[in-house]
C-alpha cells in the first residue's frame, strides 16, 4: 500500500495518511479464486427451483482479499489505535484474553441438548448471578442482544405486568426525560406506547414537578438513565422512583452509563424496578464497528414471572437444564412470561467475554473501575474548563457535556471542533447530543486512558479553541490529515447509492 | 492501583488528578449518591490473573461436547460450516473489532466501505435491491420485517407459515405483543389462501424441515391481496436456488451465521435484511451509502439516517442502534474468499450429502423421509421411535441431531410416508399428539464417516426399539 505523507498547516506534524482502497468488485477478475471449499458433488435440485439469476460475486485470490481488508482496517480509528472519547459509548480497552476464551465456546450449536452443554449452562447461570449482584437486582435474562432490544424486552415485561393487574388497557403511556437516548422513545413506540417527554431542571436532573404532573393512571412506566446523558447522577433519584411507583407505574433503568456505578452504587438500591446492561460498554466487550453487543435485563423479583423463557435451572446435584423446552417433555408453558426474544442465551459469545472481564476485575477491581472512570472524567473536565462552556456546573460522574456555543459564535461549531480533533489524532466525542445542550460535546474518557493521554487530548482541545479564535476558517476546513475530507451526507441521502452496481446488470445504477 | 489490571493510574497519578480537580478524595465527587447506597458489597469474589481466568474458563468449557467432537447433524438456521483461516484473521483485526459505530466517516472508511461491500455482496446473492448493514439475527430480522410490512400496509394481521423455524415464530409472537399484532400461523400450503387483509405472508424456503417451497405463487397471492411477501432464507441456499429477488419477494430476511461466523451457542450472529428499493425509507437499521468528499473523492457514509432512532426518536422505523456490523464484515470476508464457485461448492456438498444420506436411511426398515417433496441440505427422518427418543439415543452414542418436537410445529404439513411396519415394535415413550421426527442437516463438513455412524446407529436403534428414559 502506498502511504501518502502530508503536512497539515496548522497541525504542523508530518502525518502519514493511508491510501484509499478500491472496492472488492473492482479488484476482481473472472477466473480468479482460492481453493477453500471444493466439491465434485452434484446437487439434486428440481429445475424449477434452480437459480437462473446470475451470481456475480467478485472473484479474488486469498492474497488479494487479505491485502484488501488489511488496507481497509488501516483506514479505521479504533480503541486499539487510540483514545475514543465517545460519550455514553464507554470505549474502554477490550482485553484480548476475553476474545481468546470466547473461542473455547465457539463450536457449540444452540440446539444441542443440555446434556452436551453443561459448561454453557453453568457459565450462563453464574453470569446471571454476578450481574444480579452488581446491579442489586434479583433475576436476569441474558436473551436481549443489545441495549435497545433490552429496552423493548423490558417494556414488554411492563405491559405483561400491568396486564396481570388488569391495567393493560389503561396504562398506555411511557415517560422519558428530554435527555434520554433516542432508543428509549423508539423502544416505547415499537411496544405500542405513546411517549411523553419531561424536561430537565436547572441542575440537569429530571424536573420532579414536571414528572409528577405527567404521571397518572394511564402511565405504564418511566425510563431513566442514571447517571444521565449529561453524566450527572440524579440528585433525587429515590424521590423520582417513589413518584413513579406512587402512580402505579414502573421505573426502567437504562444502563448505558453503568460504568460510573460499577462498585459505586447499584440501581437496585436506588428504586429502579429493572436495569439493562450494555456489556459492550461496561464489561469491555469489543463493539465490532457497530456491533455485536449484548443487553442482559436485570429485574426485581416482582418482574421475574414476565421475563423471557426459557430459564436456566440448577439442580441440587450441580447439573443444569432449561425450565421450558425440557427437551423431551411438553414445555411447562410460558406462564406469565412474555415469550422468547432470542433463542436460548442471546449473544452468548459476547457474554463469555463479559464474564471473563468480571472474573478478572473481581470485587476490588470493579470498585476501582467505577471510581477511576469518575476521576478521569472530572480531571479532563478540569483541564477543558478554561476554554469551553459547561452546561451544568456540578461534578459529573463518568462523562460530561461541554458546549461549543462560545466557539460557534467565534466561527466554528461543535462539528468543526470534532473534525479538527481528527487532525490532532483523536477520535471525536459524541456531538449534538444530548439534545438539550446547544453545540453539545459529550466526552467519556473511561478508566483505561493514562493521564498522559488525557493531558494530550485536553491540549489538543485547547489548541483548537485557540485556533477558533484566530483562524476559524481553518477549523471549519478540518479534517485535512484523514484519508478523506468531509463527506457529502446530503447527497448520499438524496440520491442513495446503497450497493455496487455490477456492470451490465439490469436494475443496477 | 492494581485491582483493575487495565487501569493505568498510579497512586501518584490519582493524587495529581485529584489535586487538579480540587478535591481530596474521589468520594467528594459522589455527593449526589444517597449515602447508604454508596459502595455496596457485591460479593463477587476477588479478581483473577490472566493465567487463572484462562484456566478457569478452560475447565468450564470441558463440560461441553463440542459440535466437532463427533458426528454432528444439528443445523437449521445456524449451521456448522467450514471457516477459511483468513476469515477470523481479517475480521477480528483490532481496527474492526474495537471500533465503534462509524459516527466520524473520515476515520471510519474501513468499516463503511466493508459494510457497503457487504450490502453489495448480499444484494447480489439475494438478487434484492437494498440490504441494510445488519440486524441482530434471523429471528429479530423476521419480526422487524413483519413490523415493516405493518407500517407499509397499515394492516395489523401477519400470517406466518408453521414451517418457519419455531424460534423465529416465537420471537415474532413475542415482538407482536408490543403493537398487539394479530399473528396467525397456517401451514405453508395455506399461506396463499390466507392473504386477505394481511400485512404480509411470511414463508421460509427452504423451510425448517429442509423442504423446497414454491415462493413465487405465495408472493403473487400476497400482492393480489395488497400484502407483502416476506421470505426467510439461508445464504448458501441462494447459490443454487432461485433467490428471493427473482421470486417476487418484497422483504428477504435470514440468518447470516453460516457465512464464516462461529455458532457460539447462538450468537453473536448476523440478521440479514433486504427489501425492494421502493420500500427503503421504511427499512429498519443502518445503511451505508456511497458519496463524495469535499475533494470529490469517493467515500462512504451511513445514510438515510432520518429513519433512525437517534434522529427520529419515537417516529423511527425501529429502535435498533447497536447491530452486528462485525458479523457483516465477517460475512463479506467469507464471501470474497469463497467467491461464487466456492459458495456453490459448499452449498452443493451439503445438498449432495443430505440426499445420499437420506437415501441410505430411507432404505432401513422402519425408517422414512418425512419431507413432502424435494428438500435442500437437510431432511426429516421419521422412525417408529419418537424423534426425541431417537435423538437422545443417538446423543448417548456421541451423535448429535435435532428433534422436531410436534408442539413446536403443530399443524405443519409434513405428513410424508409412514415408516414401513416390517420391524415394528410397540412404541413406549413420552410421544405426544402428532409426530416427533429428527432433522438431519448436512454441510461440506459432513463426512462419509459421519454418515456411516448415523446410518449404523439408526439401523441398530430402530431394530432394537431401544428407548432412552426421558429426563
Amino acid at each position: 500500500m502506498s502511504v501518502r505523507t502530508q503536512t497539515i498547516p496548522d497541525v504542523g506534524a508530518k502525518t502519514p495518511v493511508p491510501a484509499l482502497e478500491p472496492l472488492l468488485f473492482e479488484l476482481a477478475r473472472p477466473g480468479r479464486s482460492g481453493r477453500h471449499v471444493v466439491s465434485h458433488d452434484a446437487a439434486d435440485i428440481p429445475a424449477a427451483f434452480q437459480r437462473k439469476a446470475p451470481l456475480r460475486l467478485p472473484e479474488l485470490t486469498e492474497p488479494q482479499v487479505v491485502r484488501h481488508y488489511t488496507h481497509l482496517a488501516q483506514l479505521n480509528y479504533s480503541v486499539d489505535t487510540g483514545m475514543y472519547p465517545l460519550g455514553s459509548c464507554t470505549m474502554k480497552y477490550n482485553p484480548k484474553v476475553n476474545d481468546r476464551v470466547a473461542s473455547l465456546f465457539a463450536d457449540l450449536h444452540p440446539r444441542q441438548s443440555y446434556r452436551t452443554t453443561q459448561g454453557v449452562l453453568a457459565l450462563a447461570y453464574e453470569i446471571e448471578q454476578m450481574l444480579a449482584k452488581i446491579t442489586g437486582m434479583d433475576f436476569v435474562s441474558l436473551q436481549p442482544q443489545a441495549g435497545a432490544q433490552s429496552e423493548f424486552t423490558a417494556l414488554l415485561v411492563f405491559k405483561a405486568y400491568h396486564a396481570k393487574r388488569g391495567e393493560a388497557a389503561t396504562r398506555r403511556r411511557i415517560i422519558v426525560p428530554d435527555s434520554a437516548h433516542g432508543t428509549n422513545p423508539a423502544s416505547a413506540a415499537m411496544c405500542g406506547y405513546q411517549v411523553t417527554t419531561v424536561k430537565s431542571d436547572a441542575r440537569g436532573n429530571v424536573d420532579l414537578d414536571a414528572l409528577r404532573s405527567a404521571l397518572g393512571p394511564d402511565v405504564a412506566g418511566f425510563m431513566l438513565t442514571n447517571p444521565n446523558t449529561l453524566g450527572l447522577f440524579e440528585e433525587r433519584v429515590r424521590d423520582v422512583c417513589d413518584a413513579v411507583h406512587a402512580a402505579g407505574a414502573l421505573v426502567y433503568g437504562d444502563g448505558a452509563n453503568m460504568n460510573a456505578l460499577l462498585g459505586v452504587a447499584r440501581p437496585g438500591d436506588l428504586g429502579f424496578d429493572c436495569v439493562h446492561i450494555n456489556v459492550h460498554k461496561t464489561f469491555s466487550t469489543p463493539h465490532g464497528a457497530g456491533g455485536p453487543g449484548a443487553g442482559p435485563l436485570c429485574v426485581k423479583a416482582h418482574l421475574r414471572p414476565f421475563l423471557p423463557k426459557p430459564w436456566i435451572v440448577r439442580e441440587a446435584d450441580g447439573s443444569y437444564h432449561y425450565d421450558t423446552a425440557r427437551e423431551d417433555r411438553e414445555p411447562a408453558g410460558l406462564g406469565d412470561s412474555i415469550g422468547t426474544i432470542k433463542q436460548r442465551l442471546g449473544n452468548f459469545g459476547v457474554l463469555v467475554r463479559a464474564y471473563t472481564y468480571m472474573k478478572t476485575l473481581g470485587e476490588e477491581g470493579m470498585v476501582e473501575t467505577g471510581r477511576d472512570a469518575i476521576l478521569a472524567a472530572n480531571y479532563l473536565l478540569a483541564l477543558l474548563r478554561p476554554a469551553y462552556d459547561l452546561a451544568y456546573d456540578r461534578p459529573p460522574m463518568h462523562e460530561f457535556v461541554i458546549s461549543a456555543a462560545k466557539q460557534k459564535k467565534q466561527g466554528a461549531s461543535a462539528l468543526d471542533v470534532s473534525k479538527a480533533l481528527l487532525d490532532e489524532g483523536f477520535h471525536s466525542p459524541t456531538v449534538y447530543f444530548p439534545l438539550i445542550v446547544p453545540e453539545a460535546m459529550m466526552i467519556e474518557p473511561t478508566e483505561t486512558e493514562p493521564r498522559e493521554t488525557l493531558d494530550a487530548f485536553a491540549a489538543a482541545m485547547l489548541r483548537i479553541a485557540e485556533r477558533v479564535k484566530t483562524n476559524p476558517a481553518a477549523v471549519r476546513d478540518a479534517p485535512r490529515s484523514t484519508p478523506l475530507r468531509r463527506l457529502d451526507e446530503v447527497t448520499a441521502a438524496r440520491k442513495p447509492v446503497l450497493r455496487y452496481a455490477v456492470p451490465g446488470v439490469a436494475g443496477a445504477e | 492501583m492494581g485491582n483493575n489490571p487495565y487501569s493505568p493510574h498510579t497512586e501518584a497519578d490519582r493524587a495529581a488528578m485529584l489535586e487538579r480537580v480540587g478535591v481530596r478524595d474521589i468520594d467528594e465527587l459522589l455527593g449526589a449518591i444517597p449515602n447508604d447506597a454508596r459502595h455496596p458489597k457485591l460479593g463477587i469474589g476477588p479478581g483473577l490473573s490472566e493465567l487463572e481466568v484462562q484456566a478457569h474458563l478452560e475447565r468450564i468449557a470441558k463440560l461441553n461436547t463440542t459440535a466437532g467432537s463427533g458426528p454432528f447433524f444439528i443445523g437449521g438456521s445456524i449451521q456448522r460450516r467450514y471457516i477459511p483461516a483468513a476469515v477470523p484473521v481479517l475480521a477480528l483485526r483490532g481496527e474492526f473489532l474495537t471500533a465503534y459505530t462509524p459516527y466520524q466517516p473520515e476515520v471510519s472508511q474501513g468499516t463503511l466501505q466493508a459494510t457497503f461491500e457487504y450490502q453489495s455482496l448480499m444484494a447480489e446473492l439475494l438478487a434484492m435491491e437494498v440490504v441494510n448493514s445488519s440486524m441482530y439475527d434471523g429471528s429479530s430480522a423476521t419480526a422487524e420485517a413483519a413490523f415493516m410490512a405493518v407500517r407499509v400496509t397499515g394492516r395489523h394481521k401477519v400470517i406466518v407459515a408453521t414451517e418457519v423455524d419455531f424460534t423465529y415464530r416465537r420471537t415474532l409472537r413475542t415482538y407482536g405483543r408490543g403493537p398487539e399484532l394479530e399473528i396467525i400461523e397456517v401451514p405453508t400450503a395455506k399461506l396463499a389462501s390466507s392473504a386477505e387483509g394481511a400485512a404480509c405472508l411470511i414463508v421460509q424456503h427452504p423451510d425448517a424441515f429442509g423442504s423446497l417451497v414454491d415462493v413465487r405463487q405465495i408472493a403473487d397471492a400476497a400482492h393480489a391481496a395488497g400484502a407483502l411477501c416476506v421470505q426467510v432464507t439461508e445464504p448458501h441456499a441462494n447459490a443454487l436456488l432461485e433467490p428471493p429477488g427473482a421470486l417476487g419477494v418484497d422483504i428477504a430476511v435470514g440468518e447470516g451465521q453460516p457465512l464464516g461466523i462461529t455458532m457460539s451457542y447462538g450468537g453473536p450472529h448476523l440478521g440479514i435484511f433486504a427489501c425492494r428499493e421502493s420500500l427503503v425509507r421504511q427499512m429498519p437499521g443502518r445503511i451505508a451509502g456511497q458519496t463524495l468528499d469535499a475533494n470529490g473523492t469517493r467515500g462512504f457514509v451511513n445514510t438515510l439516517q432520518t429513519r433512525e432512532q437517534h434522529i427520529r426518536r419515537e417516529k423511527a422505523t425501529s429502535n435498533i442502534c447497536t447491530n452486528e456490523a462485525l458479523a457483516a464484515i465477517t460475512a463479506a470476508v467469507y464471501l470474497s474468499l469463497l467467491g461464487p464457485e466456492g459458495l456453490r461448492a459448499a452449498a452443493r456438498a451439503g445438498v449432495a450429502r443430505a440426499h445420499k444420506l437420506a437415501n441410505r436411511l430411507a432404505a432401513l426398515p422402519g425408517c422414512a423421509i418425512a419431507n413432502d417433496g424435494p428438500f435442500f441440505d437437510r431432511f426429516t427422518l421419521r422412525t417408529e421411535m419418537g424423534g426425541w427418543d431417537l435423538r437422545n439415543a443417538l446423543i448417548a452414542r456421541g451423535i448429535q441431531v435435532e428433534a422436531t418436537a410436534s408442539h413446536y410445529y403443530a399443524g405443519a404439513k409434513q405428513t410424508g410416508k409412514e415408516p414401513a411396519q416390517a420391524n415394528a415394535k410397540p412404541y413406549v415413550g413420552g410421544r405426544r399428539e402428532g409426530r416427533d421426527d429428527v432433522i438431519v442437516q448436512c454441510t461440506e463438513l459432513t463426512t462419509e464417516a459421519d454418515a456411516d455412524a448415523l446410518v449404523d446407529a439408526v439401523a441398530q436403534l430402530t431394530r432394537s426399539g431401544e428407548t432412552v428414559a426421558a429426563r
